[in-house]
């Protein structure tokens, strides 16, 4: 049983030679040319943050120097943001599964999607490349005239990286949206569409406006640091909080880019495993696009202590409320969903709850750093680092891990081993929870980011979160084990192993290349649970 | 379904294996070229909202340096690349009419009027050289502070370099689009890269558009 064969022709078995991955135009398997990728930088940026937690176990710092300290939280933080989040969910499920859901063949540009690859692994090889040769420690939002005037670090290189790899972003976000308005079967009209594609339309909209202005940002940090033009440099006239609004233009968009995503997967996940449709499913398709919309108007509360006019801080303030109510709306109708719905705890599902939770907990925070005056207390503390870790990780991550879960049957084939997947989940949340939680407090009382040295009275919180880093590490590893087990070990998942609805799971696992056998209809709308024999999936 | 098999049965040249059919094909192609320029707005309008902000903060310098932009083969440039426009309208025309020679022909005109651009832009910029308005060590300019006139400049040769590096890209297009149309590829039915190629060039002409009044006319007469 365990070793048996999968019977039929598919997308993965047609061809195993090297040159066919290559070279490949299938979006699925460029997904898992992605999934490798950012994969590896998830590996490279963690190592950074174990270093990182490793010297904060003790307050005075002695582990490694002043200037690595700097170079490590710096590295961190590029790597996680630019080369894992902001491609995690889209290059990889996103690509995947856009066109199965939809009922195309493919994207709308294949090569173009294959090429994304290509710009964003060379990106990735800059960055690497500065990363090797000395570093870069500006912090990952390069803050002028720091970065352009005083580091003497591998900037430009780093910059260069980023640029190169927000092409791929920008051509990802491009490709989904023309393959969303074009390429759906017949009769999936824009409201029987899955959740997932209009959370994946809503960041496609992000990367395709935001990115272009943090490369036109990046080139003026790199052209400023070569050709001393004096954009950014006050002594001449320039102004370098033009850069801090350029920068978070995009930066705060990003975020969203970083976790709409994930928004889309747990509403898979919440309506497959409580057997009912999203409630409100017009509110929360249309609460991803408001998102995207006034993420846009909220950068300002990034520079509430960099010198905003008090009536910009005012507005700014306003609009970060404004901005949370469509994630609020989204939070409830999750909740009301699960009301007397038949809820099973599979992986996927804890990995939701993992992620409603901790976006809840990460999200109100997020208000009381939009407040200008509490802002004024928190900013640079470790209240904001947080603040974003529990969105970024604990939500993000846990968005990623749990649709990764849930649609891997449908990827490879297999299933994975619930019971190990169940104690990676729990090991995952306790141990990020143990990690960020007390750095609430410390930011609360007052311990600043991005120093590596601390009074002795923050050592036990301190430890604490050291220790806690520790066994979400742990956690991490567990499902890297067993997902590769279960490529060749795990029991054949069948079709659709969690009964559940939506064309990716009408077609066999893994696809056939062109997804399906013939194109489907579709007639009804999505989550249609209602006349589906219970399930008995655990 | 049915109507997809036949047309799929048919199989048009042209036609990926992905899509269903060329008008399918032929609105996905067009509607990734506006997004694609979409995000070029928002490249460049980095750029403007830094020029606007600086022009706000200092226009006195500002507009002191702009009279030294070259005005005169900023607005030949100016007409060189409207009369570009056209004829790479004419091409894209002619293409639909799948009439291969007259795609070349203007395809060649236009190609002959974007590198006269380019061209004439070499010139203005050795003359800048010149004149000590490259910013650096030897920037200069009389009867106003330097580090904000040197911001102009810097601006200037940014905006108008990214312009340049957009032309020859545009330039590269068209080499393609004339094989294409060599190899009689383009059709009545079939004609899909002509557009896309047509709505970059004009584009690129729209954002010198912007950037002629920007950067030499505003207060000029001052
Ligand atoms: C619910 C809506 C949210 C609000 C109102 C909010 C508010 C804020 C505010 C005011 C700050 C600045 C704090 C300071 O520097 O003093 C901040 C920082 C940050 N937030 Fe949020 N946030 C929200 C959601 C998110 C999301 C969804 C993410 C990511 C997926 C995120 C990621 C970040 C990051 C990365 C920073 C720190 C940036 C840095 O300085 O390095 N936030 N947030
Ligand atoms: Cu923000």
């Amino acid at each position: 049983m365990t070793t048996a064969v999968l019977p039929r022709e598919d997308y993965l078995n047609t061809d195993y030679s090297l040159r066919s991955w290559l070279l490949t135009t299938d979006h699925k398997r460029i997904c898992i040319l992605y999934l490798v990728t950012i994969t590896l930088f998830f590996a490279i940026g963690g190592a950074f943050a174990a270093m990182i937690r490793l010297s904060l176990a003790t307050p005075t710092g002695s582990l490694v120097s002043d200037e690595t300290y700097n170079k490590l939280f710096t590295m961190h933080g590029i790597i996680m943001v630019f080369f894992f989040l902001v491609p995690s969910i889209p290059a990889t499920l996103g690509n995947f599964f856009i066109p199965i859901m939809i009922g195309a063949k493919d994207v709308a540009f294949p090569k173009l999607n294959l090429a994304s690859w290509y710009i964003f692994t060379i990106g990735g090889c800059f960055t690497l490349w500065a990363l090797i040769t000395g570093g870069v420690d500006t912090g990952w939002t390069f803050y002028t005239p720091f970065s352009t005037l005083s580091s003497n670090t591998n900037v430009s290189l780093a910059a260069l990286g980023i640029f190169i790899a927000g092409f791929a972003s920008i051509l990802t976000g491009l490709n989904f949206m023309v393959t969303i308005h074009r390429m759906r079967a017949p009769g999936m009209t824009w409201f029987r569409m899955p959740l997932f594609l209009w959370s994946m339309y809503a960041t496609s909209l992000i990367m395709v406006l935001g990115t272009p202005v943090l490369a036109i940002t990046l080139l003026l940090v790199a052209a400023e640091r070569l050709l001393h033009l004096g954009i950014f440099d006050p002594a001449r006239g320039g102004d370098p909080v033009l850069f801090q609004h350029l920068f978070w233009f995009y930066s705060h968009p990003a975020v969203y880019i970083m976790i709409v995503p994930s928004m889309g997967v747990v509403s898979e996940i919440i309506a497959a495993f409580s057997r009912k449709r999203v409630f409100g499913y017009e509110f929360v398709a249309f609460s991803s696009l408001a998102i995207a919309v006034f993420g846009f108007l909220v950068w300002g509360h990034h520079l509430f202590v960099a010198g905003l006019s008090v009536y910009s801080a005012m507005v700014f303030s306003l609009l970060s409320y404004v901005v949370a109510i469509p994630s609020a709306v989204k939070v409830f109708n999750w909740t009301a969903t699960l009301y007397k719905g038949s809820i099973s705890f599979a992986t996927p599902m804890l990995y939701a709850f993992g992620f409603i939770w901790m976006f809840t907990i990460g999200g109100l925070t997020g208000l009381f750093l939009a407040s200008l005056g509490l802002d004024i207390h928190l900013t640079d503390t470790y209240f904001v680092v947080a603040h974003f870790h529990y969105i970024m990780v604990g939500g993000a991550i846990m968005g990623y891990m749990g649709g990764l879960h849930y649609w891997w049957p449908k990827m490879t084939g297999r299933m994975y081993p619930e019971g190990w997947a169940k104690i990676g989940a729990l090991t995952i949340f306790l141990g990020f929870n143990l990690t960020f939680f007390p750095q609430f407090i410390l930011g609360y009382m007052g311990m600043p980011r991005r120093y590596h040295v601390y009074p002795p009275e923050f050592q036990t919180l301190n430890v604490l979160s050291s220790a806690g880093a520790s066994i979400l590490g742990i956690g991490y590893l567990i499902p890297l084990v067993y997902l590769l087990w279960s490529l060749k070990y795990g029991p054949i998942a069948g079709d659709n192993p969690w009964n559940a609805k939506g064309l990716e799971w009408q077609t066999t696992s893994p696809p056939p290349k062109h997804n399906f056998e013939e194109t489907p209809v579709v007639t009804e709308e999505a989550y249609n649970y209602g006349g589906l024999e219970e399930s008995h999936v655990g | 379904m049915a109507d997809i098999a036949s047309t799929e049965a048919v199989h048009p040249a042209g036609l990926q294996h992905h899509f269903d059919s060329l008008e399918q094909q032929s609105d996905a192609s067009t509607l990734g070229m506006w997004v694609f320029l979409v995000t070029e707005v928002l490249f460049f309008g980095g750029l403007f909202t830094a020029y606007l902000v600086y022009r706000s903060t200092y226009p006195d310098a500002f507009a002191v340096a702009s009279k030294h932009t070259l005005i005169a083969l900023g607005a030949l440039n100016t007409a060189i690349l409207i009369t570009s426009s056209l004829t790479m309208a004419l091409a894209v025309f002619a293409s639909q009419e799948g009439n291969g020679k007259a795609v070349i022909r203007f395809l060649v005109m236009t190609w002959i009027l974007g590198a006269s651009f380019l061209v004439v832009k070499g010139i203005e910029y050795t003359t800048d050289f010149h004149d000590h308005l490259v910013p650096g060590a030897h920037f200069f300019i009389e009867g106003t502070n330097i580090g904000h006139a040197q911001l102009f400049f810097s601006l200037y040769f940014i905006m108008t370099g990214l312009h340049a590096i957009h032309m020859i890209v545009g330039l590269g297009i068209l080499i393609v689009m004339m094989y294409m149309a060599g190899k009689g590829k383009f059709t009545k039915e079939y004609h899909i890269p002509m557009e896309v190629a047509g709505l970059y060039w004009h584009f690129v002409d729209i954002v010198w558009i912007f950037l002629f009044p920007l950067l030499y006319l505003i207060d000029r007469h001052k």
